[in-house]
């Protein structure tokens, strides 16, 4: 696409419309998974290991098959054999195919409490939760692997015999658990840290946490007796479920239908297929619908969390301020099978610091765990709350104020990212230069005791992938965009406006409907900060392709050459006459009825270039010094968001990604014991509620990106990144502790603050 | 451990699976209803999968996250954690009776207009809790409201517009 170099007067771009699909909302008729019933439809229950580790030896359902009422039962035994079953599915995070079949159903080994043993439809879920029962599997119960640190441990006990460390170096000749070894590098480390005046290191762990989703994971699966599956589910993308589904079940492409049902929340953990192919072998085997609906304590054992990490932080830098080197080792739990999101870390760490030396290793490590999902900018949250918490200490042990020691090291346009992608436009100076004039940085703290404000900084690269989007133009002028990209909480409304604004037509004659797999041409998924971005290009160009359809039937009424017709709100006219003119409406009906046919404009993008995104988080708190209770007083995000296309969406999502931030910072997290989840419930996983969080005041600086529409920028990831941080580093000024591991509960609080005497 | 009284639990639930269903009348949404359920069913479970009213949503099961409230005689109560027939009598409201004769209660237009709702999953436990409030407090301030929807969980949104959704709806009844 072309740049956007200059901002130009919108009519729909950068307004507050109202949210395209938020009547249905208000009024309880929004169609959620779990809300469909289908004639003939039976309940599926699974049933799922209670041990983290352990062989299956042997597994008896004889009697739950014979139950009243039990229509089919499945095992691993009834997926068809793996032969198609290769290759590497993406979404947010890369899992193989052969990983995933291990996954949806134990084969001979459970490798995390909760992993799928067998599943049961029956006719009412009651009869099926009976049939679990009756389900008789004999385990010889292994040693758990806890966690990342001790399965990286020479002695042991090894998840997978046949998983060998993939790295750059010499190949292993020992499997391992370690699945992965990567490296990013520039310059010359030792010769940096030889340049420094100060070198600082530090270490940070960050433990496993939910995406939280409201929605439970929710399916329902229809096998038809030709063959062809249809499937409602709760999902990101309905093309990788499709993807999964043909290589899970041995099925051509054209024979499985996913159709997206209204999804409840995902924010990257709704991406893999997890339920689907035990739906669809159930209705397979039973010849009848299937719906199965996660409890809530399944979803939290069974669906997909975020990483549990491991982080160390080792910088030089001149007395200055100048950081002269930076190394950061990342360790990254995948749980049952590779996967942990190191690519993420990796170009979060250090994205926000220019520096000509550096080093990134990081470990990819299975544990006995619930196999992770991405969740909101996965990796970036513990590597920011790791690298921004140690910024933080090096600018103290300097003297430097922490938001002039940022901007002394600031990336900008022309610098690289880890990866040594250089940067095109960013915002990240604009940012801190916002920041520094802003009351929540220059106002003093409200008087009281234990109080302290904290700035962290965050990073996103966004995805870009494949979008693409028809517009369809009606015999009356009206327009339907028509697609097969999920609505996770904002698409159809930020697309109607695109479609408005560039067919130059009211709001309210276009229409935006989400298709099937069946109906729509492919398209990525709805994850990484992409979909405004990515798909907002292809939607932008499907109407210019309307518009170029139009212009030749226009042309042909006006017996004109279409290069000679201009358009504007809803009249063509020629350029040299302007009363020779005819309206969109007769150009509409006459296209569809007669000329060549109806208007399809279709739109595809498949190479835009990244639109990184970077925030600033100030945080102002107060530390309870009885309980350790850290209350938030104020909180400030300030993002770049390139071009604001709906503020109150932006916002929206800037606030909840701070709040999923915030909950991460300072309550949630995996309760394990020896491997076994012992809080899988909101009451005991406790997210923040109301009275937890203040107001989220949102500041969007907009520095136009170099591609795609408008100059806008994903927005979603980023404000997840630097919440963690940010507390941390209040927390440290309110209460005289540096916390190193998240959550900080009232009960670390506390104990660091014993440990170091500052009580009083 | 918290121990949380639940009653989806499976054991409870197979002990009297055989029992025949039971008759339950009571008010939803202004109209008198009757309908045959198990002694064991919830009220949430009545109003999903007996009267086809699946605006009230299931996120927990156990009264964590308030996606299941409705309104009992007017006030907020979470339908997961109440048998089915001990409504009895009682007059319920749901989402679906929330807008009257055509009009959205003010609530559902704030929410709309503030943004209040991107998944959209707890809005209608939100907009009955925020709807109890106003029953009894006409004019909250903001920890009143937050008070109110305390017991609501929302993953999207962090509660900023929802809490200026439900005060801008104080100032429209005023």
């Amino acid at each position: 696409m072309a740049t956007v170099s200059e901002r130009k007067k919108t009519r729909y771009i950068g307004k507050r419309t109202p949210k395209y699909d938020a009547l249905e909302r208000v009024t309880g008729q929004a169609l959620f998974a779990a809300d469909l019933h289908l004639p003939g439809m039976l309940h599926g229950k699974v049933l799922r290991s209670p041990h983290p580790h352990a062989l299956i030896k042997r597994i008896d359902t004889r009697k739950a098959e014979a139950l009243p009422g039990v229509k089919a039962v499945v095992t691993a035994a009834d997926l068809p054999p793996p032969e198609r079953a290769q290759g590497m599915l993406g979404g947010e995070l890369l899992i193989s195919i052969m990983d995933l079949r291990r996954l949806t159903i134990a084969h001979d080994k459970a490798l995390f409490e909760g992993h799928a043993i067998a599943a049961v439809a029956a006719t009412t879920p009651e009869v099926a939760e009976e049939a679990l029962d009756l389900i008789q599997v004999d385990y010889e119960v292994l040693p758990p692997v806890e966690n990342a640190l001790e399965a990286m441990s020479p002695d042991a006990p090894l998840l997978q015999p046949d998983l060998y460390t993939k790295t750059l170096g010499e190949q292993p000749e020992r499997p391992s658990n370690v699945a992965t070894h990567s490296e990013s590098s520039r310059g010359d480390l030792e010769r940096g840290f030889a340049e420094a005046d100060l070198v600082h290191e530090t270490s940070y762990e960050t433990k496993m946490v939910h995406q939280g989703y409201l929605e439970p994971t929710a399916t329902v699966a229809h096998a038809q007796p030709d063959g062809r599956i249809t499937l409602w589910t709760s999902t990101q993308g309905i093309f990788g479920i499709r993807r999964s589904l043909g290589h899970l079940l041995d099925l051509p492409l054209g024979k499985v239908n996913v159709i997206p049902t209204e999804i409840g929340g995902g924010f990257g953990g709704k991406i893999y297929a997890i339920l689907e192919p035990l739906a669809a072998l159930l209705s397979r085997k039973s010849g009848h619908p299937v719906k199965i609906v996660m409890s809530r304590a399944e979803v939290f054992r069974a669906t997909g969390p975020a990483s549990p990490t491991h982080i160390t932080v080792k910088t030089g830098a001149k007395k200055d301020g100048r950081l002269t080197a930076a190394y950061v080792k990342l360790v990254m739990d995948a749980g049952a099978v590779p996967g942990a999101p190191i690519g993420g870390a990796s170009l979060v760490c250090l994205a926000p610091y220019k520096l000509d030396h550096m080093k990134i290793e990081a470990y990819d490590v299975v544990t006995n765990k619930p196999r992770v999902q991405a969740y909101r900018a996965p990796g970036g949250t513990p590597a920011a709350f790791a690298v921004e918490s140690h910024m933080d200490q090096v600018a103290e042990r300097l003297g430097i104020d922490p938001l002039a020691f940022r901007m002394l090291n600031a990336v900008d346009e022309g610098d690289r990212m880890t990866d040594d992608r250089p940067y095109n436009r960013i915002g990240l100076k604009e940012v801190l230069r916002r920041v520094a004039k802003h009351p929540s940085w220059t106002s003093p703290l409200p008087p009281g005791p234990h109080r302290g404000r904290g700035l962290a900084l965050g990073f996103w690269a966004g995805a870009t992938l494949t979008s693409t989007a028809h517009v369809l133009v009606h015999a009356d002028g009206t327009a339907t965009l028509v697609s097969g990209q999920v609505d996770l909480t904002g698409t159809r409304t930020t697309m109607q406006q695109i479609v408005a604004e560039e067919l130059q037509v009211p709001l309210e004659s276009v229409s935006v409907r989400v298709g099937d797999t069946d109906s729509t041409p492919y398209t990525d998924l709805s994850a990484g900060s992409r979909t405004a971005y990515s798909f907002g290009a292809a939607v932008h160009n499907a109407c210019q392709d309307v518009l170029a359809q139009l212009r030749v039937h226009a042309a042909d009424h006006l017996t004109a050459q279409p290069e000679h017709v201009e358009y504007a709100d809803g009249r063509f006219w020629l350029r040299d006459s302007p009363d020779q003119n005819v309206d969109l409406v007769t150009v509409a009906r006459r296209s569809t009825f007669r000329a060549t046919g109806p208007i399809c404009g279709r739109g595809t993008v498949t190479r835009l270039q990244p639109a990184p995104q970077f925030a600033a988080h100030v945080a102002d708190v107060e530390v309870d010094p009885d309980t350790g209770k850290v209350t938030i007083l104020r909180y400030t995000a300030f993002q770049d968001v390139g071009r604001a296309l709906n503020p109150t969406q932006v916002e929206g999502q800037v606030q909840g990604g701070a709040a999923q931030g915030i909950g991460w910072a300072l309550t949630e997290y995996y309760h394990f014991e020896k491997g076994v989840m012992r809080n899988p419930t909101f009451l005991d996983y406790r997210m923040p509620t109301s009275l937890d969080l203040p107001m989220i005041d949102c500041e969007l600086v907009e520095v136009p990106a170099s591609d795609g529409p408008y100059g806008a920028r994903g927005v979603g990831e980023v404000p997840i990144v630097p919440p963690a941080a940010a507390l941390a580093n209040a927390v440290y000024r309110a209460a005289g502790v540096r916390l190193h591991k998240l959550p900080m509960t009232p009960e670390e609080v506390f104990r660091a603050r014993q440990a170091t005497s500052a009580i009083g | 451990m918290t121990f949380v009284a639940n009653f989806s639990d499976t054991t409870l639930r197979k002990a009297v699976r055989v029992v025949a269903k039971l008759p339950l009348s009571f008010t939803v949404n202004g109209e008198p209803r009757q309908v045959f359920v198990q002694p064991w069913q919830t009220l949430l479970e009545a109003l999903r999968d007996e009267l086809a009213l699946t605006g009230t949503k299931e996120g927990c099961s156990n009264g964590n996250c308030g996606a299941c409230t409705v309104l009992l005689d007017g006030r907020a109560i979470v339908a997961c954690c109440m048998l089915a027939l001990e409504a009895e009598g009682q007059d319920i409201l749901t989402i679906e009776g929330l807008a009257k004769d055509g009009r959205l209660d003010p609530l559902q237009e704030t929410f709309i207009e503030y943004g209040a709702l991107q998944c959209g999953f707890c809005t209608p436990g939100f907009l009955l809790s925020a709807r109890a409030l106003l029953n009894t407090n006409p004019a909250p301030n903001e920890q009143e409201v937050r008070l109110a929807i305390a017991g609501n969980l929302c993953r999207c949104t962090g509660y900023d517009k929802i809490v200026r959704a439900i005060q801008a709806a104080v100032e429209r009844e005023a």
